[in-house]
């Protein structure tokens, strides 16, 4: 069977509540069969907005949603067979385990044992066999955030749609459930629509991203190209850590740049949306890009001041004041080699043109 | 250890139990002393008065004090013949003393009360006995009337030794011993009380029920629509609550009687003719109309409170799950607000089962309730012992169908907010 590409297409899709602001803009988005695409984005970007209207609880202001090649914004949600989990999960209190994934066998017509096997089936691959007939008050909150995702996949949809399903978890579990979830999208090869403001939850699961910042999706694509080669300075600030120096730009070449800062300093830098002589951007680099004392060759070396050091166990911070920038951070493995790392010395720091991209100013 | 031994001591040495009640005693005294004139309260203006209600209904003292000996001595009598000649005796000293202090008019005016024909042979023994003989006063008080000697009379008598009586609760739901001592009904013609239990009970159930249906959309719209409009409806619901009673039920009156701006509105569209207004005030029209809108915010609120807690993801999650929006709402919501129902209509239902006010102005003569009768017999007959009887009868159903709901929903599902 070849993937369908365009499983879900959003075409042009507004979305207004008042008519007056858009909080969706012109959303053009293609997702594959059997994809795991993350929306991600801070709060009021967007991304649950999209999620809602593909669910069918909003209705796109204009445009039109596709599934399957089927328009659906005059389809209603029940109608869809879309799964959901929500934010707090949404089990139904009254409901013990087993009547909660029986819930949309039983709208569905099935037969008494069909519903039997599907929920055992399903109850398994959460590994919640045993469940029930608890009610899901009596629940961890993981064990309820596993029945959710047990009952949004036990009558077989094609999409699955999630609501920062996590939130609610601690840390630790909220890891657990990630690999879980991520195993379970595996295993089965339902398309997967996932919404979170967290973003290593989106890095670790997603097959791709989409960023949501104001209504726009910022960049689409796979995690490491994310973290990697952010396309604007919203995304490289939202993913991950980042070391920024604002200036202009002042030698343009084909796959390099030099770039003047406020205090005159001029660095090299990676020209990604950047295109003449003069233009104004901010340069991004991720704190791990940069060593300190290296024997290796660089285009980039500074000296920096250590304002500030934190250890982390396995690795540790370094806060420098670099180039005019006292929130510089660097990343220092913990190893024998960097005993010196003491507040208030200089060292040497140095980095790959490569890895400064300059973006479009803040 | 101490455990070993059964009890854990505190590093003092002390047992840690002592320590604790010792530790809580203050406490437990503060907290006492905190609720004490609640408490106080309680049982003077509540306990106290229902206590004596109870006593006041069943209280049938009067007579069992005004004949001590007579009573004494019918203990031995089996009341199949004539009483042996001891209770004449004794019935003979116990009459002459309530001459003496004048009260043996009250005595024949209880006796009647039991059967029929006490007071003039009474009255009869009371001018003869001043002649009496001392000994044999079976033979004289025979003699004075024919009466004395039927075995009947002495038998009514006798039934007026108790010092308590269900009578007046036979009443209330007009029933009565009969001079056989059998508890039958009333004629069919003279059963008042039965109509009005049964009239209340329908009344208080239909009150709920249309409070009920109109009380969920509402409240469902409270707890659903944004904070602005909610707040605005909250104080539409609440406004009846700031109005007094009286004028509520006034206005009722304005609107709903035969010249009044409901039926002329009906005239006005055609939908009666103007000659046969209907009547819709003094009858149970009135009542249902009046106690309906009076008693909606009792069943709002508490259908508000629990709606409230309700996660609108659930019904989406019905949804999204596969149900239409009716199975979400039957299967999912409902449920959840069967709490909220069970509160509401409690309190509703118990409200209207002893509603006065409202009945008393509205009602008419087909649209009043026990209470109503209940209030007639303490200011117009004053047969209060009635009326405690009565009300005690309300109270007793009330906490009836408090156990019947606690046993088909159960008490810890009410959730009043």
């Amino acid at each position: 069977m070849s993937k369908n590409l365009d499983f879900v297409k959003f075409d042009k899709v507004d979305k207004s509540y008042d008519g007056k602001v858009l909080v969706v803009k012109d959303l053009n988005l293609d997702i594959a069969e059997g994809e795991f695409i993350t929306m991600l984005g801070p709060s009021g970007s967007g991304k649950t907005t999209c999620l809602m209207m593909l669910a069918g609880f909003e209705t796109p202001t204009n445009g039109e949603i596709y599934l399957d090649k089927n328009p659906i914004s005059n389809i209603p949600p029940h109608k869809r067979g879309i799964g959901m989990v929500f934010q707090n999960y949404a089990l139904f209190p009254h409901m013990t385990v087993y009547e909660n994934l029986a819930f949309p066998l039983k709208v569905r017509k099935f037969q008494k044992d069909e519903i039997d096997k599907k929920v055992d089936k399903a109850l398994s691959m959460v590994s919640l066999s045993g469940f029930e007939h608890r009610m899901p008050g009596q629940l961890s909150g993981g064990q309820q955030q596993r029945v959710a995702v047990a009952r949004s996949l036990v009558f077989d949809p094609q999409l699955v749609l999630m609501d920062e399903p996590l939130g609610a978890l601690d840390k630790n579990l909220r890891e657990s459930m990630q690999y879980e979830i991520k195993h379970i999208h595996e295993s089965i090869g339902v398309t997967v629509v996932y919404v979170t403001h967290d973003q290593s939850e989106a890095l670790t699961m997603s097959n791709r991203i989409a960023v949501f910042n104001d209504g726009k999706v910022q960049q689409l694509s796979s995690p490491d190209k994310l973290y990697e080669e952010p396309v604007n300075s919203f995304v490289a600030e939202f993913i991950g850590e980042n070391n920024t120096f604002a200036g202009q730009v002042t030698n343009m070449s084909k796959d390099q740049c030099k770039v003047k800062l406020s205090d005159g300093t001029e660095i090299i830098a990676n020209p990604v949306s950047v295109t003449s002589n003069g233009d104004k951007t901010t340069v991004s680099l991720r704190p791990e890009r940069a060593l300190i004392n290296t024997k290796e060759k660089m285009d980039n070396n500074f000296k920096g001041k250590i304002e500030e050091v934190i250890y982390h166990g396995d690795h540790t911070r370094v806060r420098l004041d670099l180039l005019g920038n006292k929130e510089f951070i660097l990343k220092v493995p913990n190893s024998s080699a960097n005993m010196d790392i003491k507040m208030g010395n200089q060292i040497n720091v140095s980095w790959n043109s490569h890895d400064a991209r300059a973006l479009d100013p803040k | 250890m101490s455990s070993e031994t059964g009890k854990i001591l505190t590093t003092d040495g002390i047992p840690l139990e002592v320590s604790l009640k010792k530790a809580e005693r203050k406490n437990k005294i503060k907290a006492f002393l905190l609720v004490a004139p609640l408490l106080l309260f309680l049982l003077i203006t509540y306990i106290f008065p229902i206590g004596d209600m109870l006593m006041r209904s069943v209280d049938d003292k009067m007579v069992t004090e005004m004949l001590p000996k007579t009573f004494k001595s019918m203990e031995k009598w089996d009341g199949k013949e004539l009483p042996p000649e001891e209770v004449f005796e004794s019935f003979y000293l116990d009459f002459q003393k309530l001459v003496e202090e004048k009260r043996d008019g009250k005595l024949s005016t209880q006796l009647n009360y039991t059967k029929n024909g006490f007071k003039s042979i009474l009255k009869k023994l009371r001018r003869k006995a001043k002649n009496f003989e001392e000994g044999n006063y079976k033979e004289q008080i025979m003699a004075v009337h024919k009466r004395w000697a039927d075995v009947e009379y002495w038998r009514a008598i006798q039934r007026r030794a108790p010092a308590y009586t269900s009578q007046k609760y036979l009443k209330g739901i007009d029933m009565y011993k009969n001079e056989e001592g059998k508890i039958v009904s009333v004629e069919e013609d003279r059963r008042v009380h039965r109509i009005l239990w049964l009239r209340t009970l329908e009344i208080a159930f239909f009150v709920t029920l249309l409070c009920f249906l109109m009380a969920y959309p509402i409240a469902h719209l409270l707890a659903t629509l944004p904070m602005k409009y909610s707040n605005l409806l909250m104080i539409c619901v609440l406004l009846p609550f700031w109005t007094s009673l009286l004028v509520r039920t006034a206005s009722w009156m304005i609107l709903l009687q035969q010249q009044g701006v409901v039926n002329d509105f009906f005239v006005m569209i055609g939908l009666v003719a103007d000659d046969s207004r209907p009547e819709m005030m003094f009858n149970k029209t009135g009542t249902y109309v009046a106690m309906t809108q009076i008693l909606l915010p009792f069943m709002v609120l508490p259908l508000y409170s629990v709606m409230k807690t309700i996660s609108p993801s659930l019904m989406r999650a019905g949804k999204s799950l596969g149900g239409t929006p009716f199975v979400a709402f039957w299967k999912v919501y409902f449920p959840l607000t069967i709490p909220g129902i069970g509160a509401g209509c409690l309190l509703v239902f118990i409200l209207a089962i002893g509603y006065y006010i409202t009945p008393a102005l509205v009602g008419g003569a087909s649209g009043t309730l026990i209470s109503n009768q209940i209030a007639f017999h303490m200011k117009s007959t004053l047969d209060w012992s009635f009326a405690s009887a009565m009300g005690l009868m309300l109270l007793a159903g009330v906490l009836a169908i408090y156990w019947v709901y606690n046993k088909l929903v159960g008490v810890d599902n009410i959730k009043l907010g």
